[in-house]
Parts: C-alpha cells; sequence; structure tokens
C-alpha cells in the first residue's frame, strides 16, 4: 500500500490529551477464500474518543461489519487480520492473549447485532439470559436477578417480571432489541458496538431504541461505534462519521458537515440517491451511483472509487489518493475534493418527469380502474377468528400510485394477497377492476384479469425460481398471461427484459449470477408480462441499497409514466412511499385510519397515528424538534382494543377531551376535506390546533 | 405494453451495460468456481474417493459378473465341497462345491439391481406424496401422512416376511416392491419437509400469478429446486435397501435356495462355520458389507457438498 496513506486520528486523540477509546491504526482484514487472501478493509484508520459515537456509513460489501468483528477480534474463521494495529484504550488488541481478549469481551467492550432474536438463546428465558451476564462476573444467582432486573428496567421495559419468565420468540422484535441492548451495557462497557441495530424494526420501534440507546450513552458516557447503512439513523446518532468503500475509508468527518458538505464524489452520490424531503417523483427523478462495487479482494492501482466517479482523471487511476485535511476535522481521499460538491448528475440527460399531479388525477373525473369497497379478510372460524382486515376501501386511477404504509402486523402483505387473488376476502368485500367484479382468487380470474393485476415483491432472491433462466421466467410469464406462443412470447421477454436494462447476454443466466437490483428488474419485467393495470410493489427496494433503489424507483416512475399502469406502493420506508406516492393510505390493525393526498397526509394536520409515524422517520436532513412517539407495543390483531384500535397507544387522546369515547366507539372513516379520509373522533381543527402547538413549542 | 415504450425509456446511466457486462463475468466464474469447489470438495475427500471405487467395481460385476468370473459359478464338483481357500479357488468352494468368489461376483447382479429398482421406484412415488403433502399442507397433508405412519411403524422385516409368506412367493420382484413399498413414506416425508419452506417462496405465488396449474408448479418449479436433498435421500435409502434385501434372503424370503444371493449364500453355509468352513459364509458377508460402506460413504460426501 502507498505510504501516502495518513493515519487520521480524531481530534482529541491528536491533540494528546485523550488516549481513545477505540483506535484503528492502519488495519488491514482480509479473508481466505478458495486459498486466496482477498483484502476486506484496506488500511483503515479511524479513532473513537470516549463518550464519542462514531458512525460507519457504506453500502452492503463495503467492510462495515467486518470493522466491527475485527474491534473485538472476532473475525470468521477465514478471515484475518493482516497488518496494522487495532487499539483499545491504548493497548493493543492484535497482539493480546486469547486470554486477555476475552476478558476484554467480558468486561469492556460489548456488540449488539443485527438480528435480535437470532441473538438470544431460543431455549433460555430472557430472564436467565440477562442474569447470565453476572453470573460470569462472579455473582451470586440471587444477585445476578436483581441485577438482570435493574437492567431490563433501565431498557425501558414494563412490567419487567413478565418479560424475564418469557422466552426470546415471545418477544416482539423492539423488546427483543431492548433486551439485547440490557445485556450488552449490563457489564457497563467502555465501548459499545451496534451493528445496524434497528435495520429490521418498524420506523415507531426503530425511534423508540435509537431514543433508548441515545438516553443510556449520555447517562453513561459509553464510546460508541455504530454501524448502519441508514444515513438518516446515523445522523441521529452520531457526532462523528467515516464513509467506507470497498474497504477504505474514504471520507471522515463530523456528522454536519459531512451530510451537509461531502467532499468524496461517493459520499456525494450516496446521498443524492436518497429521496429527501421535498423530491418528488412529479419533481425529479433521483440521482444513482452507476456500476457495481469492485469484486472482493481486487487489487487496484489507483482509488478504489474510480470506475464509479464520474470525475476521475488519468491521475485516479494510476495513483492512490491520500486522505487529504479539509479543515475542521473532515477528511476525503480523494484528488479532487473541491470538484465533489459539483459532481455531473448520472442521469442528466434525462429531463424531469412531467407526470400527471396528483391533482390533475384526482380532478380528471376518469373512473378508478380498481376499487375496493367493504372489504375485510378473517383467517379462522369462530373462537379463533382474526379478522387482520377491517372494511378497506379505496380506488386507483390509471397512472397513479398509492402509498400504503404502517406498522408490521397492520395488514399491509394481506392486503397485497386478496388484491392478486393469492387468497380470498370475506364474503361481501367488493374489489373492482375496471367497473367489474374481480373473482375472490386467482382460480375464478381470467387470464387477463390475473395478468392485470401483478406484483414485485421484496425479496428478488426468493421471487425468482432459482433453477430457472432469466428468459424462461419471463417468458413463461408472457405465454401464459398474454397468451401468446412459445416464440412470440421469448421475443417479447426479450424486449422486456432489455426495456428493463437487463443485458441480452444476461437473458440466459440464472437468478444467481445477478445482483440484488438486476434480480428485481427481471421480477419487474415479468410483472409488466400481462399487460398489467395495477402493480402492487411490496418494499421492492428494501432488500436494496440506496443506489440500486434509486434505479428502481426511478424505473419504476418511468414506467408508470409509459404505461399508464397504477401502483399499489407498499413500504415502511416513508421516505420512498413520499417520493412516489400520490395518495397515501395508512393502515393499523387492519384498518385505514387515513386516506389522502400524499403532501395532505404528510404535512398534517394528519391523523395521530400518522403524525407519529411521520414525525419517527429519521432523516438525514436532521431530526423533527418535536417528535410525538407512541406509546407500548401493537396491540394483537386477534384481540384489538376496544373504541378507536389506537386509543391504547394515541399520542393525541390525552387532554383531547373526548377520551372516553375514545376508548368505547369505534370511529368510522370520514372525509374531512375533500379527498382526504380519517378516522378518529378529534375534528380537523382540534388536531391542526395540537399539531400546530407542538411545531410553535 | 405499447412498442414506442422502448423508445421512452432513455433515462439512467449510459454505463449500466458495461457494468452488467462486468457483473455478469463475475457472476458467472462465482457460479462456476462454487460448481467446480462443489466438485473438488467431493474429490479431495479420500473417502468420497474410496465409495465410489467401491460401489463402481460392484456395478462393474454386476454388469460384466459372468464375464469377470473365473469359473462358471453354478459348475458343482462334489469332489471339492466345503473347501477354504485354496490355489485353485480363491474364496474356497460351498457345500456344493461350487466357487465361492464367482458366486460372490455374479451374486452382486441380483442385490444390487433389487435395490437400485426398489430405491428408485420408492423415490418416484415418495417424491410425488411428499410434493402434494408439502404444497397442500392441511387435510390432504394430514391423511397422506397418517398413512405414512402406519406403514412406517411396521418392522420392514417383519412385513416383508408377511408378505412373502402370505403370496408364496420366492421372487426377487416381490423383495423389490415389499422394499419399494416401505421407503415410500420415508422419502415422502424428506421431500415433505423441502417443500413445505420451499412452498412460502414467493416464486411459488408468482408462478400461481401467471395462471399455472398445480402439476407445473409442482414438478417444474418445487421439484427442481428440492432434487440436492431428494439425492442425498436416495443414496441414504440405497444404502439401507442393499441391507433389507441381504436380510430378507438370508431369512429365505425372496431369492431361491438356489440362488448366487449374498443373503442366501449366508443362509445356506453359516452351519459350517462351525469348524469345518468359514469361507463360503464370511465372503458374501464381507461383500455385503462392502457394497454397504461404498454407498454409505458416497452418501456422506454428497450430504457434504450439497447441504454445506
Amino acid at each position: 500500500m502507498s505510504t501516502s496513506t495518513l493515519s487520521i486520528p480524531s481530534d482529541a486523540a491528536a491533540s494528546g490529551l485523550v488516549v481513545p477509546t477505540l483506535e484503528f491504526d492502519r488495519v488491514q482484514v482480509a479473508y481466505n477464500v478458495r486459498g486466496i487472501d482477498r483484502p476486506v478493509l484496506r488500511e483503515v484508520s479511524f479513532s473513537v474518543a470516549p463518550g464519542e459515537a462514531f458512525g460507519l456509513v457504506g453500502e452492503s460489501g463495503c467492510g462495515k461489519s467486518t470493522a466491527a468483528y475485527a474491534a473485538m477480534r472476532y473475525l470468521p474463521s477465514n478471515g484475518s487480520i493482516t497488518g496494522g494495529a487495532i487499539r483499545f484504550e491504548g493497548q493493543d488488541i492484535t497482539t493480546m492473549s486469547t486470554e486477555d481478549v476475552r476478558k476484554l469481551r467480558a468486561e469492556a467492550i460489548s456488540m449488539v447485532y443485527q438480528s435480535p432474536i437470532a441473538s438470544l438463546n431460543p431455549s433460555i428465558r430472557v430472564g436467565h439470559q440477562v442474569a447470565e451476564v453476572f453470573t460470569i462476573a462472579g455473582l451470586s444467582r440471587a444477585d445476578a436477578f436483581a441485577k438482570a432486573e435493574e437492567a431490563l428496567i433501565a431498557v425501558q421495559i414494563a412490567d419487567v417480571g413478565k418479560v424475564m419468565r418469557r422466552y426470546p420468540h415471545e418477544l416482539s422484535g423492539g423488546m427483543a432489541q431492548r433486551v439485547v441492548i440490557a445485556m450488552a451495557l449490563a457489564t457497563n462497557p467502555r465501548l459499545l458496538i451496534l451493528d445496524e441495530p434497528t435495520t429490521g424494526l418498524d420506523a415507531t420501534v426503530e425511534a423508540e431504541v435509537l431514543d433508548l440507546v441515545r438516553t443510556l450513552r449520555t447517562r453513561t458516557n459509553t464510546s460508541v461505534l455504530f454501524i448502519s447503512h441508514n444515513l438518516g439513523v446515523i445522523r441521529s446518532m452520531c457526532d462523528r462519521i467515516g464513509v467506507l468503500y470497498a474497504g477504505q475509508l474514504v471520507e471522515e468527518g463530523s456528522t454536519a458537515q459531512l451530510l451537509g458538505d461531502p467532499r468524496h464524489p461517493y459520499s456525494v452520490g450516496l446521498l443524492r440517491c436518497i429521496p429527501r424531503v421535498g423530491l418528488r417523483k412529479d419533481v425529479d427523478r433521483l440521482d444513482t451511483i452507476p456500476g457495481a462495487l469492485p469484486p472482493l479482494g481486487m487489487v487496484m492501482p489507483g482509488c478504489v472509487y474510480v470506475d464509479r466517479c464520474p470525475i476521475a482523471t488519468e491521475q485516479c487511476r494510476t495513483e492512490k489518493p491520500p486522505m487529504v485535511a479539509l479543515g475542521g476535522g473532515q477528511f476525503s481521499r480523494c484528488f479532487h475534493p473541491d470538484l465533489a460538491p459539483h459532481l455531473p448528475r448520472s442521469n442528466e440527460v434525462a429531463v424531469p418527469i412531467s407526470n400527471r399531479s396528483a391533482a390533475q388525477i384526482a380532478e380528471s373525473g376518469e373512473r378508478p380502474i380498481i376499487s375496493l369497497k367493504a372489504l375485510s379478510k378473517t383467517f379462522g372460524k369462530d373462537d379463533a377468528a382474526v379478522r387482520v382486515l377491517t372494511d378497506v376501501m379505496f380506488t386507483l386511477k390509471a397512472g397513479e400510485t398509492l402509498g400504503l404504509v404502517g406498522e408490521s402486523g397492520s395488514g399491509k402483505t394481506t392486503l397485497a394477497k386478496v388484491l392478486l387473488g393469492l387468497t380470498d376476502a370475506d364474503a361481501g368485500s367488493i374489489v373492482q377492476l375496471d367497473g367489474n367484479d374481480l373473482g375472490p382468487t386467482i382460480a375464478d380470474r381470467s387470464a387477463a384479469d390475473v395478468g392485470a393485476v401483478q406484483i414485485v415483491f421484496q425479496n428478488p432472491d426468493s421471487a425468482l425460481n432459482r433453477r430457472h433462466s432469466v428468459r424462461r421466467i419471463v417468458s413463461r410469464a408472457v405465454a401464459k398471461l398474454a397468451g401468446k406462443s412459445k416464440e412470440e412470447s421469448v421475443q417479447r421477454a426479450e424486449d422486456l427484459l432489455t426495456e428493463m436494462r437487463v443485458d441480452a447476454r444476461l437473458h440466459a443466466a440464472k437468478p444467481v449470477m445477478l445482483s440484488g437490483g438486476l434480480k428485481q428488474r427481471v421480477a419487474i419485467a415479468r410483472a409488466f408480462a400481462g399487460n398489467p393495470r395495477l402493480i402492487v410493489c411490496d418494499e421492492p427496494t428494501s432488500a436494496l441499497d440506496v443506489s440500486v433503489q434509486a434505479a428502481i424507483l426511478n424505473l419504476l416512475v418511468d414506467l408508470q409514466r409509459a404505461e399508464n399502469v397504477s401502483y399499489l406502493f407498499i413500504s415502511h420506508d416513508l421516505g420512498v412511499v413520499r417520493y412516489l406516492s400520490d395518495r397515501i393510505a395508512v393502515l393499523y390493525l387492519g384498518r385505514i385510519m387515513e386516506l389522502g393526498p400524499a403532501s395532505t397526509v404528510f404535512t398534517g394536520p394528519h391523523h395521530p397515528y400518522t403524525e407519529a409515524l411521520v414525525s419517527s422517520l429519521p432523516s438525514v436532513d436532521g431530526e423533527a424538534t418535536n417528535r410525538v412517539r407512541l406509546v407500548g407495543e401493537v396491540p394483537s390483531v386477534a384481540n384489538p382494543p376496544s373504541g378507536c384500535v389506537l386509543h391504547t397507544r394515541c399520542p393525541r387522546r390525552a387532554g383531547s377531551g373526548v377520551e372516553e369515547k375514545c376508548a368505547t366507539i369505534e370511529p368510522d372513516l370520514v372525509e374531512v376535506e375533500p379527498g382526504h379520509l380519517m378516522r378518529c373522533h378529534l375534528s380537523l381543527e382540534q388536531l391542526r390546533r395540537m399539531q400546530v402547538a407542538v411545531e410553535i413549542g | 405494453m405499447s412498442t414506442q415504450s422502448n423508445s421512452t425509456i432513455v433515462s439512467g446511466d449510459p454505463t449500466i451495460s458495461r457494468d452488467q457486462l462486468s457483473v455478469r463475468a463475475r457472476a458467472e466464474e462465482e457460479v462456476r468456481a462454487q460448481r467446480k469447489e462443489r466438485f473438488a470438495l467431493l474429490l479431495r475427500r479420500p473417502s468420497f474417493l474410496i465409495g465410489v471405487l467401491i460401489s463402481g467395481f460392484w456395478l462393474a460385476c454386476a454388469l460384466f459378473g459372468s464375464a469377470i468370473a473365473p469359473q462358471d459359478p453354478a459348475a458343482q464338483d462334489l469332489m471339492a465341497k466345503l473347501q477354504n481357500p485354496t490355489a485353485k479357488h480363491w474364496f474356497g468352494t460351498d457345500n456344493l462345491g461350487r466357487d465361492v468368489l464367482s458366486r460372490v461376483i455374479v451374486g452382486t447382479r441380483v442385490i444390487l439391481f433389487v435395490a437400485f429398482g426398489a430405491t428408485v421406484i420408492a423415490a418416484i412415488f415418495g417424491t410425488i406424496i411428499g410434493l402434494v403433502a408439502g404444497y397442500f399442507k392441511g387435510m390432504v397433508d394430514e391423511i397422506l401422512m397418517r398413512v405414512a405412519d402406519v406403514f412406517m411403524s411396521m418392522p420392514t422385516i417383519v412385513f416383508a416376511l408377511l408378505i412373502t409368506a402370505s403370496i408364496k412367493s420366492d421372487s426377487m420382484l416381490v423383495v423389490l416392491f415389499i422394499i419399494a413399498v416401505v421407503f415410500t413414506p420415508i422419502i415422502a416425508r424428506t421431500v415433505r419437509a423441502s417443500v413445505l419452506g420451499e412452498a412460502e417462496l414467493e416464486y411459488v405465488a408468482a408462478a400461481r400469478l401467471r395462471t399455472e396449474n398445480t402439476q407445473h408448479i409442482l414438478f417444474k418449479e418445487l421439484l427442481p429446486n428440492i432434487l440436492p436433498s431428494l439425492l442425498v435421500e436416495f443414496t441414504v435409502r440405497l444404502g439401507y435397501a442393499i441391507f433389507a434385501i441381504a436380510t430378507l434372503s438370508f431369512l429365505g424370503a425372496g431369492a431361491g435356495p438356489d440362488s448366487s444371493d449374498w443373503g442366501t449364500q449366508v443362509a445356506n453355509h453359516y452351519a459350517f462355520m462351525n469348524g469345518l468352513n468359514w469361507s463360503a459364509t464370511v465372503f458374501p458377508a464381507l461383500a455385503i458389507a462392502l457394497l454397504a460402506i461404498g454407498v454409505n460413504l458416497i452418501q456422506d460426501g454428497l450430504a457434504e457438498a450439497f447441504e454445506r
């Protein structure tokens, strides 16, 4: 590696006053794959000062988790630290004895992993598991249990006694993550490593867990190494950020400075991919980062980002750029940090989309393509009956996108399945396509009707049969849905795939050969096989990196404009929903709580539930000043609360004057202003006053 | 979609095809490497190689038995009966003075083909039942699996003896049929377990959403994805079938008393073990053990390579 690579200690450490809690000093890590050492971390240097929260961001495969595991010297068996030093409070842990490292992990460093349920032992009760941490530290059984109870109270678990007797699978995701955090903090560690701690959680739960970590951190003064792909989460949690790309730290700086004025082309690109506030599909396209991450362990003579960088010069190809200090503690590994902010767009050729605006569609007076009335769905019979959808209604016009949001368990997926005919709705439910009733299941629908309502699934890996070729996956759909001959459908499939920008040379490939984004393009091609009118997009980008997500969202918008197709866009990512949707429906416990134009639903006055959802959205542009929180857990659909189903968690019920009514009578979904429906006992005016008061306060 | 849409979508980046190329080249290399690795993994395991060698040897015996056999396996020489190994008869002679080595070699055909045939039939029916039970679940699954439980609760050998005794047949075809019947529910269970997981994957819903019929979903969508576990289960059952056949013919079910079948050979001679002659019992018994070991070593290797 070049000698020009500098070690960048933090300000505090540089001044020589404080020994950093964690210091990476030109750390190199390699994984041995098929007998060859492939570097995954290339001379990574950063440090975390005592009490500081340092965030590592980057797309999947950049080496974020490897860095986290290296910090605990806990790499997989084929991984090894091949160079540099990792110092914990000045001691190099790469040269420590195994026994000392074990002691360090037991006493000083803790880690919280992405999947909380998987990090707990499924066969040991929660109380025992937490107490175990203390028995290892040498406490007696009774003391350990008392301490465990304290630890669980500290992470704000209500009804601790009951939770301690439960098994991990009986906990919700958010609750399990609290338990894991309680265990991690049990020994008062000096360093806490959080590896995507909220990635699988709902936005509201995510907000609560992040709140908790923030409070605990200020109380204990623990240093934090926070790993996430979500820049919004990083912004709300970290003092300083390091951006990783292909195993190299390409930029470092304070959170506000780096996110406000990024100086490395990769950081700039990454920030531009995010659908931010104010960006909508009818205003502008999302920028993308063309190309893909270099393969694992590729030897690169120049800058690691050179193949994807629009401002790369000859120098970038042949010379490794050094980490350049830009002042104020910001560093960029780029020869042209001054040009980075003016990075040309990857898709400048395209004019902004002149899509029909939501208002135009609403006023067009066209007949809706899809209309749902009184749609309910009950699983089970009699005593075991669980009603997961109650009286759902909405309409969709041609070329319109309806965003469907809500926490997990709200019935989003069931609604999608009913629309598609994968499962039937209860008797009396009405689903109409172009004014004609659609059969309840696929078996009752004509091929044309089945083709008219299609889906793009969340996980492209399991949505494509891994034993079939890309061409076969799409052409089979064309043959069955459009009723074409074999030759015709292969031809049509090739055209469709090319239109989705899947290169012709990939058509014979099996899905495993494609990247996540390409797989999703194949899935979209399949959805368009049978002349679709409505496509259900079930979290189509949540398994993808942001840069790929941007390209897929652009593609969906392009296709909508070209084909005048309607989307039901299901997502827990409100930023994406806001970018793409004309109207938004908010679902809670199987009921539509609010339905209206996207801008109205987002800016308010909104339903108290929507208000909580919107304000829990971690944003790259900074946090909402006054967060409205939902308290407690989502009730079970099997046993919904009386009255308004939200009343147990409603942030606006207290002091509303209708507390009693909320607990006893279920409000109807009524039109509070033209095109804006709400299910709430509070009037629009009341809500407006309450919500304005928050913004001022 | 209209034809004009090809031209309307011009947005996106011009570099994508180049990137796709490199992605593809890399992905292809990955898959090739993976396949090569799986193969290399198999070949690197000496136990798998030994298994292949052993099984290959017996397969050759089964196919070309009479050509390989040094002597006529049916030629009697009552003057030289019950000899232990000699220069002329490496494995000795049996109670009718026949060459044991030749009889062991020729006897491979019966056991190997009956075992293979029975396992193939069991695999075919087991796969169909398992696919149906795992895909439809509910009532269909309950009924099929409870019937399977009934078959599986009966001890194989007792069940087989019962059948052979009641239909008074000593044809190996009956043995083949019985083993196929006994193994079908076992294979069905394995297949069902794999299908339960696979059927939840969205590609199955996607197939339904293009109006595919059940038959297509079962055999064109699901079956290819469960083949690896089916292959491993097949080799496991093949090993058990060899044992079952040898046991049955030892007990007198199946092959006639004159058959060169290994189990029958052991049954006919173990009484002479008592100081008189050991080779006519030991060599066929060793043959059974060796074949079973060979098949099991292959199965170990396959399981390791496919189920990592």
